[in-house]
């Protein structure tokens, strides 16, 4: 311990006799880790605004009943034809209420269920916004708002008016922005809808729905699910949908697959309905990386240089200190640990850099209509990525020094001192 | 130590392989007693600081025996010689071999922090008397870089001392300087020999520097011819 603590005197006096020098290499690793922080934050912060428009909404299982031909035809039961293939043409989907048999006790297990965040319905029903003469095709889909508000960051995409206005208002709608636009609509007019039977039902506009996906807000609307119900005119237990959000992502795929076992339903999970945007997340990540990672490793040869020079020059010293007593090891442990310091001052300085412009860009105004809750840049500040940070400096610094130390631990100090 | 013997040779051979095989030391043999004050002579290129390196631990690179306090050394591995060298040899070289960066004060101190046996206040206190002894203790806060030749030399037999080691050893440590320079530095080692008991070892071509040494070993073509 007595040892490190020369050995560290002795580094510290050489970086500090070179202050110039030292600088500039250490400015290398500042400017390498304060830019993978400032990319990372700002590439996760991205890619996390982009997931979570759509994700956030996901439910992690969607529980419905399908449209489909039966896998088992009538013919497929007649075991007599031994010697040829059956062959149906024209099969027909299967004739099934859209409605999910038992919803409310299926809802009651599942909400009982440990992983269960929540359960919640939803009624999906075609209509027709009318305005004069002109009927606008469209969705309406009853909701609990409460729960979808809890669940689904609901509250989030209610640009105007509040989602709790949907269980106060009798007959109460929010509806789509494109919808509302093109109807020129606004909170507190009335819109007429009809059911795809010709009913027509007067709506009053408590809140304008904008999910910042324009094939969306063009057509659809919510309502409670006790107006959607009266509108179609099915008793209470009528639900076409349930959503279930979990604690953890991860259990999606087996419930999904319990579920439709269980109860012979449709349940799709997230990962299988939204793989494309884990694709490209992933995407993202690898190329921040991969940027990052370049730019440490020049970072790194610039270390590497700075101090093949040092050694050069520190020829002399490193005879002096091998022949007062300080052997191969001590002397590489003082290129070391130069590596190292400027390495952590680099990388400290970089992490400071980095965070400090990450809160710049967090508070750069950034609006768009498509993302109506958005008001800045988002960055993601994780503090995991500033252990990776300094961690790449340590290493990097580390490596770079390691070849030079090396060759100064096997300077022959004999050959110095005679060749003067 | 019971052993009058400090430092001994023996059969010491040594090549250098490049560019050809060139046999450089024959068959050296020799003691240096405890207290002795010992020239190596030689005309140039007869090998004497290649035998000072060898006998210094530095270099490795030879056959024959070193003996040194009683222990053979030869074969030891570079650690255990490296903490040998930082104990009980020091070195005078005829450049002054300074870390310019360092104070003068640093530069003596440093061997004593490696060795680590005292504490940082015992050692600056050891410096302090050591540079005291030489006369430049008025120099002590100054960069190495910044005092002149003669200052650097005492400089650094302060460093070769400070460990208290049992033998010092001097590859033409007055070559560099001018006489009266020269003059100093040797009167340094006489007093330090006859005060401290120290031993000494000096490889020199200054025949006046040599004839008031103890010992005189002349060297050529890489034998001893007199000792």
């Amino acid at each position: 311990m007595i040892n490190c603590k020369v050995i560290l005197s002795i580094s510290k006096t050489h970086l500090l006799s070179r202050i110039k020098q030292t600088a500039i290499a250490a400015l290398g690793v500042t400017f390498g880790i304060g830019t993978f922080i400032i990319l990372v934050s700002f590439m996760t912060g991205l890619n996390g605004l982009l997931d979570g428009l759509i994700l956030n909404r996901t439910p992690h299982v969607h529980i419905y009943n399908e449209i489909k031909p039966s896998a088992t035809q009538p013919i497929d039961l007649y075991t007599k034809i031994t010697d040829g293939f059956k062959v149906v043409q024209s099969v027909k989907p299967k004739f099934t209420q859209a409605k999910i048999h038992n919803a409310l006790p299926l809802m009651s297990q599942l909400n009982a269920n440990p992983d269960v965040k929540g359960a919640i319905p939803q009624l999906r029903a075609q209509i027709f916004y009318i305005s004069g003469s002109i009927e606008l095709g469209g969705n309406l889909v009853g909701i609990d708002v409460l729960e979808e508000v809890r669940l689904f960051n609901f509250g989030q995409y209610v640009v105007k008016g509040t989602p709790q206005a949907l269980n106060n208002i009798e007959n109460g709608i929010l509806i789509g922005s494109g919808v509302a636009d093109k109807m020129s609509l606004d909170v507190g007019n009335t819109v007429q809808v009809s059911t795809v039977g010709g009913a027509i039902f007067p709506l009053k506009i408590v809140g304008i729905y904008q999910s910042g996906l324009a094939d969306i807000d063009n057509i659809q609307s919510f309502a409670s699910l006790k107006t959607v119900q009266r509108i179609l005119g099915e008793p209470q237990n009528y639900i076409t949908d349930i959503n279930v959000k979990l604690f953890d992502i991860e259990q999606a795929v087996p419930m999904a697959q319990f579920i439709e076992k269980q109860f012979k339903l449709t349940a799709i999970d997230i990962k299988t309905a939204n793989a494309q945007f884990e694709t490209g997340t992933s995407i993202r990540n690898l190329i921040t990386y991969a940027v990052s990672i370049t730019l440490l490793i020049v970072a790194g040869f610039g270390i590497y240089n700075i101090l093949n020079m040092l050694i050069y020059e520190k020829m002399n010293d490193i005879a002096i200190l091998k022949a007062t007593g300080f052997s191969g090891r001590d002397v590489k442990y003082v290129f070391i640990s130069q590596a190292i310091l400027i390495g952590l001052i680099g990388g400290i300085l970089g992490l400071m850099i980095g965070f400090g412009m990450s809160v710049v860009i967090d508070n750069l105004p950034f609006e768009t209509d498509a993302l109506p809750t958005i008001k800045t840049y988002p960055v993601n500040f994780n503090p995991w990525y500033y252990v990776i940070g300094i961690t790449f400096a340590m290493v990097s610094t580390f490596l770079a020094g390691y070849l030079p130390s090396r060759k100064a631990q096997k300077i022959d100090p004999v050959e110095i001192i005679r060749g003067q | 130590m019971g052993n009058d013997t400090i430092l001994e040779a023996r059969n010491i051979n040594k090549y250098f392989r490049e560019p050809v095989l060139f046999h450089v030391l024959k068959d050296i043999n020799f003691k240096i007693n405890n207290g002795e004050f010992v020239s190596i002579m030689g005309k140039s290129g007869c090998g004497k600081s290649t035998l000072l390196y060898i006998l210094s631990t530095m270099d490795t690179d030879y056959e024959g025996d070193l003996m040194f306090m009683g222990e053979k050394i030869t074969g030891k591995p570079h650690e255990e010689l490296a903490r040998i060298r930082n104990k009980h040899i020091g070195f005078v070289f005829q450049f002054h071999y300074l870390l310019s960066e360092f104070t003068v004060l640093e530069n003596v101190m440093l061997p004593a922090k490696k060795l680590g046996i005292k504490s940082l206040g015992e050692i600056r206190h050891d410096a302090m008397e050591k540079l005291k002894l030489l006369h430049i203790d008025d120099q002590a806060h100054k960069l190495a870089s910044r005092i002149s030749g003669g200052q650097k030399q005492r400089v650094a037999i302060a460093r070769a001392l400070i460990n208290d080691p049992a033998i010092i050893m001097g590859d033409e440590p007055t070559g560099n300087l001018d006489s009266m320079n020269a003059e100093n530095v040797l009167n340094i080692f006489k007093d330090l020999v006859r005060e401290q008991n120290l031993s000494l070892l000096v490889v020199t071509h200054d025949h006046d520097f040599a004839d008031q040494t103890d010992r005189i070993i002349e060297m050529g073509d890489g034998r001893i011819i007199h000792q």
